[in-house]
């Protein structure tokens, strides 16, 4: 029943490719999302033991990460309806430049869209790293057409980028697949998860150490961990807005998948703190060097793009630090993904307002669309670890998981980027939300309504009321999950 | 068995310098199929005999991907866009084959180490892998052209191929189709990624597309 979740929407993409007729679809895509979602649903009330050996499977990281694909997608694909019904079969103006472009075919979009949804789920699903190689490189190309649905010098530049420098990453991560493949070379079936976890303590080290460093490179490269993280921040600036919500929220934490299971190889063969070293530099590296970039930063897309890289950061830090630590970077990726998915769809929201994405010409967002206005202060609360939200719980109990630990400097250079990049944040955001129209600002927008449509607004304020559950009060079937995915990367029970 | 080897090896090796050498998207493409020629057959000069018939599947596969229908891929792009040459690269042709000489060089250093960890008979396999995957590496950053550059993402991927061949990783017979499936797309991807950046900017120098940055 597993491989439903990759074959239903897989086969529903391909067909959109090919049938003709707007409605049927979009009633493709409709049915795509709602049909993995029950599925998913599902798989998560029985769940199966996991045959041994099998090709796919569905251990606690995958399942979290399998929901919060499935979740993200509904909201975004809410969200896609309406904005082709507002894009789609005609020539639109640019937001920023103000020239006319031709977007991609539709039925391209959609068929792509529904295809990275099939892969992102392969990738969950994996029980072998030759196949969540595969996977993960699938998801790359069949993401690449979805980034320049706008067809003009930007978007194509963006898509350029990210094709070539996550195609070389992952190429490096083949090559980690081998040294892994090498290095357990005495057992049967050498990249099935089982076979190398239960025959661990034969790795041979070095091999196994030296594939994990390409393994870092190469996913961490998809992930965005600084310094591969070049492509993230264009991709993501100019894909569509809802692109970029499930490229943030649901690719990273595939790519993360990758890195984590071959962590947990690591720490079986008892290697895991030479990796859990590394995993804690790199995610430090990233946080800092995001909260550089954050600081000064007037395109707001952009923001949310280094945003997800210190956010990436995070939980690499996290799961390198082991314990309590890895348990809050499970909890982290549910609420980072929750929340920039919010953070994008709004910021969608805010560029079709205000036909910009410098932060400059956005004022008084309260004044002028309020609802949308309001969605983008709270998730911005949110996503910089304030009080009431999910990712004040994680980000703490990340911090008590590196006390515990007795790492303080780590804890502490963590709570110093963190409260430098809420300032530099809230520099650009305050300022896009509070304050008065001027009078002589009639830019040609003003004509629009001032609250967006259900189906732009509906899935935001469903994701902003998840947030807001989970840090107030965190169900206990979600507690046990995020803390059975972490046990892989050596959490507490 | 270890002549035919070393052979094909050394035909890998002199196909990288050809393809650092020429400006010539032609060439470099006809080079490209000579490297699929090599790589496939790699492989089963180095499997004892009788062959596995997982192997024997794999070759006319891998050469059917590699040798035929990239390159033409690859052509179909450098008609549609337009593109004979690669002009003034970052690196210069004949500063391109220096430093394959000194990447050679390095190549035989970092693998000696691990000469013990390669499969009988194939003792040039492990430089010859390693030094295929950084002229990808220099190909990629020192040139202007999309196309170029594509090639020389081919040429990585080719390294890390036999790599795979020199550590005698078995991967099962799925997993290395959708290896195969997976490049196959990407460039197909990336071919019309460069059509689409041929028809926007009248060019495809990657060195010009550099509006998006901090």
């Amino acid at each position: 029943m597993l491989i439903w979740t990759v074959l239903i929407p897989a086969l529903l993409g391909l067909l959109a490719m090919v049938v003709p007729g707007r409605r049927l679809r979009r009633a493709l895509l409709g049915l795509g999302s709602a049909g993995h979602a029950g599925l998913v649903a599902r798989i998560a009330l029985h769940r199966a033991p996991m045959p041994a050996g099998a090709w796919i499977g569905l251990d606690a990281a995958g399942l979290l990460f399998l929901c919060i694909a499935s979740v993200l997608f509904i909201a975004v694909s809410i969200y896609t309806l309406g904005y082709l019904g507002r894009e789609s079969g005609r020539t639109v103006r640019d937001a920023e430049e103000g020239f006319l472009i031709a977007n991609e075919p539709e039925a391209i979009f959609i068929g792509c869209l529904l295809l990275f949804l099939a892969t992102m789920s392969l990738v969950c699903i994996s029980r072998d790293m030759g196949l969540l190689w595969v996977a993960v490189e699938a998801t790359t190309l069949v993401s690449a057409p979805l980034i320049s649905y706008h067809r003009h010098h930007r978007s194509l530049e963006a898509t350029w980028k990210y094709l070539l420098i996550c195609s070389v990453g992952i190429a490096l991560a083949l090559l980690g697949n081998f040294f892994l493949a090498f290095a357990g070379r005495a057992g049967h079936a050498p990249l099935h998860l089982d076979s190398l976890t239960a025959g661990a303590a034969a790795l041979d080290p070095v091999w196994l150490k030296a594939a994990f460093i390409m393994f870092l490179v190469g996913y961490g490269t998809k992930m965005g961990l600084v310094p591969m993280h070049t492509w993230l921040p264009d991709a993501h600036s100019e894909a569509p807005s809802m692109v970029s919500a499930l490229l943030s929220g649901a690719l990273l934490n595939c790519a993360f998948l990758g890195i984590l299971r071959s962590h947990a190889v690591l720490t079986a063969a008892g290697l895991g703190a030479f990796s859990g070293e590394l995993l804690i530099f790199f995610g430090l590296l990233s946080m800092g060097t995001a909260a550089v970039f954050l600081i000064r930063q007037r395109d707001y897309k952009r923001m949310l793009a280094y945003s997800s890289i210190e956010h990436m950061g995070i939980l690499s830090l996290g799961i390198g630090l082991g314990g309590l630590a890895a348990t809050g970077a499970m909890l982290h990726a549910l609420n980072h993904s929750l929340t920039k998915g919010l953070l994008f769809l709004t910021a969608g929201q805010i560029l079709y307002f205000y036909g910009t994405k410098s932060a400059d010409e956005v004022q008084c967002a309260l004044k002028r669309t309020p609802l949308t206005g309001f969605l983008w202060l709270m998730g911005f609360f949110a996503i910089a670890g304030c009080p009431p939200f999910g990712l004040f719980v994680s980000e703490l109990t990340i911090l008590k998981g590196a006390i515990d630990a007795g790492r303080w400097a780590v804890g502490s250079c963590f709570l110093l980027v963190l409260a430098v990049i809420f300032v530099a944040m809230a520099r650009t955001v305050l300022p896009m939300v509070f304050g008065y129209p001027a009078k002589e600002a009639v830019p040609s927008q003003d004509s629009l309504p001032a609250t967006a449509p259900p189906w732009f607004i509906g899935p935001a304020v469903a994701m902003s009321t998840c947030i807001l559950t989970l840090g107030l009060y965190i169900p206990s079937f979600v507690w046990r999950l995020v803390s059975k995915a972490a046990l892989l990367s050596g959490g507490v029970r | 068995m270890t002549i035919w080897t070393e052979i094909l090896i050394f035909t890998l090796m002199l196909t990288n310098y050809r393809l650092l050498a020429t400006s010539r998207l032609a060439a470099m493409i006809d080079t490209m199929v000579l490297q699929a020629l090599t790589l496939s057959v790699i492989p089963l000069t180095l499997a004892a005999r009788p062959w596995p018939l997982e192997l024997l599947a794999l070759t006319p596969l891998t050469l059917g991907v590699k040798g035929v229908l990239l390159p033409w891929l690859l052509r179909r792009g450098m008609r549609e866009a337009g593109v004979q040459r690669e002009v003034e690269p970052f690196l210069g042709f004949s500063a391109s084959v220096l430093a394959g000489i000194v990447l050679l060089g390095l190549s035989f250093l970092i693998t000696r180490p691990l000469q013990s960890a390669a499969l009988q008979g194939a003792h040039f396999l492990l430089p010859g892998a390693l030094f295929t995957t950084l002229v990808g590496l220099t190909i990629i950053v020192s040139r202007r052209k999309a196309l170029t550059q594509v090639i020389g993402y081919l040429a990585m991927e080719n390294g890390v191929y036999a790599f795979g061949a020199a550590l005698a990783v078995q991967e099962p017979l799925l997993v290395e189709m959708g290896m195969l499936l997976d490049v196959l797309v990407a460039v197909f991807v990336m071919g019309i990624t460069i059509l689409h950046i041929s028809r926007e900017f009248d060019h495809i120098d990657t060195d010009r597309l550099s509006e998006l940055k901090d």
